[in-house]
């Protein structure tokens, strides 16, 4: 006899979290984002229903398809999802959005909204599977994609990369974090503390793409990711089959993974010292891990001061989308006071 | 000779009194405070019962630009552009060209302080010595340049006969609450108006007289009615980027929500978020649609363009949206301060691959209102984006109207699942056409039944809303959207028909022209020729409009652009019958004059119409 399902406090299996297969490649970081996500949502006892997932256009847009089958879904347009976003939280500002974008819909199509949505503060978790090329096109650099890079498909990049965390910080966001696909426990970490801020919460995730851009010398590649993480909190590492446990190390204290294939990942667990409140010290630190070569992971920065747009707008607290009719429609009435006006 | 005080009394004179009929154009330049004194002028005379229309053709510019407002004073409630006979001469750069365009026995009031040459003998002059006139009053720097064009509406005042307490209840009317402002302006005008009564006498046949002929009707722009019709339609997200002619839109949108949507705590049950561009403002609205509340932006062409990926996205995802397009003249940039019916052809297939869009129509602030909650019905009820299109003439002019009439009918939300109708289905699916009017049934996030969930996008799925790349489920999701147009050309309001016995020709048009056109055909039913119209009033056509071209052989249809955009589309849509409908196509930037209409008629009229025409 089959044993029954651990539920959680709202009385959900994990596998009430799942929904349809992946159909993205094998090995896939963001296939691994998508497991954490239904880890965090079990976890944390939403009820998928509260839940809504945006993405724009590119693989890992597509990923929402695959978390969360009974949560409603919106796979937009390339670029475009923060403003969907902000309609659908205006018209209803009690669900919880998770938004999943790449580094072509945010770095590239999308920055202009994706600055525009963090001056305003929406409340969404924007988690950004950054792997620095474009895949469904057969790999082109994307706009995140390193200095010298090379790549089959596009030869050398020419250019810097535009950095999300930078941009975010620049633009005002109150949580800006980042973290490594392969990593689950820092992964689930940071959703986790996304999911309870007030505004939009960034979370750039080194995603590596295995078909087009998993060169060693690839900042975005795994290879890169576990010899360069420099993490700014305790972390764990997820591969897309089998999760391998990091044992508990202290503050400022180094651990070395070794992985299946053998490769190993140093990590570094957040000095006790940092302090994610001061922006200009956030900013300092990615430019020195910049230019030591490091991937600098954990959050950055963090400060709930400003309100969500939905706050600020003071919307009532029954969503615009559930007021009744006659809420909807003034009064006759009043029509005819207005008009009375312009005679 | 200083000619700054001649008066000549003869030009015009002998002819009869005209009143309650005439246009006036005032040449001011731009920034200068003009528009308070013209609107001044125009409510004055909606005051004394006459019936009016101003119009303000305006410069895409904010400051020192010459500018014009033209009002119609007509006995006979025609309200379409007509040339001046009076003309308020008050921009030294435009002086000269203004006065050559009236014609002989016109009336030319100017400001004398800035030396106009009288040189055409048939025109009636009044100078005006602004400066002397302004000497007295106690006001100083930018109050006295923006005070300084009331001089002109006292000396109108008497010239024309309108009552001093007339402009006052207008200029109170204007300013509200603010009696200062009020009194500051007043004073001038009654200066003016006391300097004329001592020192013009009357050499001109153009008079006002008080009639009844607005008692009961509202003067509003095309702007504020609309977005007065959407607050009572339950308009409750708007995402919106600055355009001309359509910021005005927004801001009435703003102003009415203020006023009118508030719960019990006083906390708005609206929000209104000022985009970073059109692709983010039609953005929010699709989100908003899918999320179910009801949403809308207003743009012009240059934002519409940007808007056409997320209509394509929410045609073919089936989300509800209101876009009021107060069209201006493009390509391009255009002229962003002219009018035009140019966006036709574009937003009714706006997105790429196979879209179709309803299009709706209005012409006057009673329809402006009544499909500002209309949209909203049908945009809910077909799923889809509903475009009104508007333009700038009736958008930031003035217009008379009847106060609207309270919508009857309740809120059409459409076919939306709650969770129990969700439990009681059992397996329902986001796109399947169970009723066989190509509409399917949705649910909204936050449904608290986990079975509601459905997966929006604009990628190919079959009726579960799954994603699919299957041949079959594209075309027959593709021919349900073809079904759901086929329902909407049922709902859509049907034209307005005026047809005569005996027509010897059958116009067609929509929106605006129609004044032109209304007064054209009054003018050819006069000299004894009879003419049916039809005004088309949404997009896709229903049974009305292609029985009426089906009962006329002889159709011409106008309309303002240049491609005879509506045209192509009814010949596309009725190819029996596309040989008969013939376009009367322009466009210039300045709305139609019944003479142009009558001219361009006039070669489609049988032989023994145009020579009663010509006899007329």
């Amino acid at each position: 006899m089959d044993r029954a399902p651990k539920l959680n406090l709202v009385g959900l299996s994990k596998a009430d979290y799942a929904a349809a297969p992946s159909t993205l490649c094998k090995g896939c970081g963001h296939n691994s984002v998508a497991a954490q996500l239904i880890q965090v949502a079990y976890e944390l006892n939403l009820k998928p229903q509260d839940v809504i997932k945006l993405s724009g256009i590119g693989c890992s847009s597509k990923s929402p398809a695959y978390f969360l089958g009974q949560s409603h879904g919106f796979n937009s347009l390339h670029g475009r999802m923060p403003s969907l976003g902000t309609g659908a939280l205006q018209a209803n500002h009690s669900v919880r959005a998770i938004g999943i974008s790449g580094d072509g819909d945010t770095g590239s199509i999308g920055l202009g909204q994706f600055k525009h949505m963090l001056r305003r503060n929406v409340r969404m978790v924007y988690i950004v599977e950054n792997n620095g090329v474009y895949g469904l096109t057969k790999g082109q650099f994307s706009a995140t994609a390193d200095l010298g890079q090379s790549l089959k498909y596009a030869g050398t990049n020419p250019f810097p990369p535009i950095d999300i965390c930078l941009e975010a910080l620049a633009a005002g966001a109150g949580f800006v974090a980042r973290a490594f696909a392969g990593d689950a426990k820092q992964v689930r970490e940071v959703i986790k503390a996304g999911l309870s801020f007030r505004g939009t919460a960034v979370i750039d995730i080194i995603s590596p793409c295995v078909a087009f851009n998993d060169e060693p010398d690839s900042t975005k590649s795994y290879a890169y990711g576990r010899e360069h993480q420099r993490a700014l909190q305790e972390i764990g590492f997820f591969p897309a089959q089998e999760e391998i446990v990091v044992a508990d190390y202290g503050p400022g204290e180094m651990q070395v993974v070794e992985l299946h294939d053998g490769s190993r990942m140093t990590l570094r667990k957040l000095e006790a010292d940092y302090e994610p409140s001061d922006p200009t010290r956030a900013i300092t630190r990615l430019r020195q891990a910049d230019l030591a070569g490091e991937l600098l992971t954990g959050v950055l920065y963090y400060d709930a001061s400003r309100p969500s747009l939905a706050e600020a707008s003071e919307l009532p607290a029954t969503p615009l989308s559930m007021l009744p009719d006659d809420t909807l429609r003034p009064s006759r009435e009043t029509l005819s006071d207005l008009l009375a006006g312009y005679a | 000779m200083a000619i700054d005080t001649l008066v000549r009394p003869d030009a015009g004179a002998q002819a009869g009194a005209k009143v309650n009929d005439f246009s006036i154009a005032v040449a001011t330049a731009n920034g200068t405070g003009s528009q308070t004194a013209n609107l001044t002028l125009l409510r004055s005379f909606f005051k004394m019962g006459i019936p009016v229309h101003g119009k303000n053709i305006f410069p895409s510019n904010i400051q020192g630009q010459p500018t014009w407002y033209h009002i119609r004073v007509s006995k006979d409630g025609f309200v379409a552009r007509r040339p001046p006979e009076l003309l308020v001469a008050f921009n030294r750069d435009t002086m000269h060209q203004d006065v050559a365009m009236l014609e002989a026995g016109g009336v030319c009031v100017y400001n004398s302080d800035l030396r106009l040459n009288e040189g055409r003998s048939d025109l009636t002059y009044y100078p005006v010595p602004v400066k002397e006139l302004l000497a007295g009053v106690d006001v100083k720097g930018k109050i006295k340049e923006y005070i300084a064009n009331m001089t002109y509406v006292g000396v109108v005042a008497h010239l024309l006969g309108v009552p001093l307490d007339v402009i006052e209840g207008a200029l109170e009317h204007h300013f509200g609450k603010r009696q200062k402002l009020v009194d500051s302006n007043f004073e001038v005008v009654r200066l003016a108006y006391d300097w004329a009564v001592a020192n013009v006498a009357k050499a001109d046949p153009y008079r006002v007289e008080p009639m009844n002929a607005t008692e009961g009707l509202i003067l509003m722009t095309g702007n504020e009615a609309g977005a007065l019709g959407a607050v009572y339609g339950g308009v409750s997200v708007s995402g919106w980027y600055p355009i001309t002619p359509s910021t005005s839109f927004i801001d009435a949108l703003r102003d009415f929500l203020a006023k009118l949507r508030h719960d019990e705590d006083g906390r708005p049950t609206y929000s209104v978020v000022q985009a970073e561009d059109e692709l983010a403002a039609i953005g929010m609205v699709v989100g908003a649609g899918w999320a179910g509340a009801r949403a809308l932006t207003a743009t012009s062409g240059p934002g519409l363009s940007l808007m056409a990926e997320f209509l394509s996205l929410a045609y073919y995802a089936e989300v509800p949206a209101v876009v009021w397009d107060i069209q201006r003249v493009g390509p391009s940039t255009g002229l962003p301060t002219r009018t035009s019916q140019g966006d036709v052809g574009f937003a009714y297939t706006i997105g790429h691959g196979d879209t179709k869009h309803v299009l709706l129509f209005p012409s006057s602030i009673e329809e402006c209102f009544e499909f500002g909650y209309l949209a909203h019905d049908l945009a809910d009820t077909l799923q889809t984006p509903v475009l009104v299109l508007s333009d700038l003439d009736l958008g930031m002019n003035n217009w008379m109207g009847k106060p609207f009439d309270y919508p009857e009918r309740p809120l059409q939300r459409g076919k939306v699942l709650s969770a129990e109708e969700v439990a009681a289905l059992g397996d329902w699916g986001r796109y399947k056409d169970v009723d066989g009017d190509g509409i399917a049934y949705r649910t909204l996030p936050g449904n608290p039944n986990p079975a509601a969930a459905w997966f929006g996008r604009g990628t190919g799925h079959d009726e579960m809303a799954r994603y699919s790349e299957s041949p079959t489920d594209w075309e027959q999701n593709m021919a349900r959207l073809a079904r759901k147009f086929d329902t909407a050309r049922t709902l859509v309001p049907g034209p307005a028909i005026e047809e005569e016995p005996g027509a010897q020709l059958a116009i067609v048009a929509y929106g605006t022209t129609r004044y032109a056109i209304e007064e054209a055909r009054a003018q050819l039913a006069a000299a004894g020729v009879a003419t049916s119209f039809m005004r088309v009033r949404a997009l896709p056509i229903g049974d009305e409009v292609r029985d009426f071209v089906a009962r006329h052989e002889d159709l011409v249809l106008i309309e303002m652009n240049r491609d005879a955009q509506l045209t192509a589309i009814l010949r596309d849509e009725l190819p029996e019958f596309a040989a008969r409908i013939r376009p009367i196509a322009h466009l210039d930037g300045m709305p139609l004059t019944a003479a142009w209409v009558l001219e361009r008629l006039m070669p489609f009229l049988p032989e023994e119409a145009r020579r009663l025409m010509e006899g007329a």
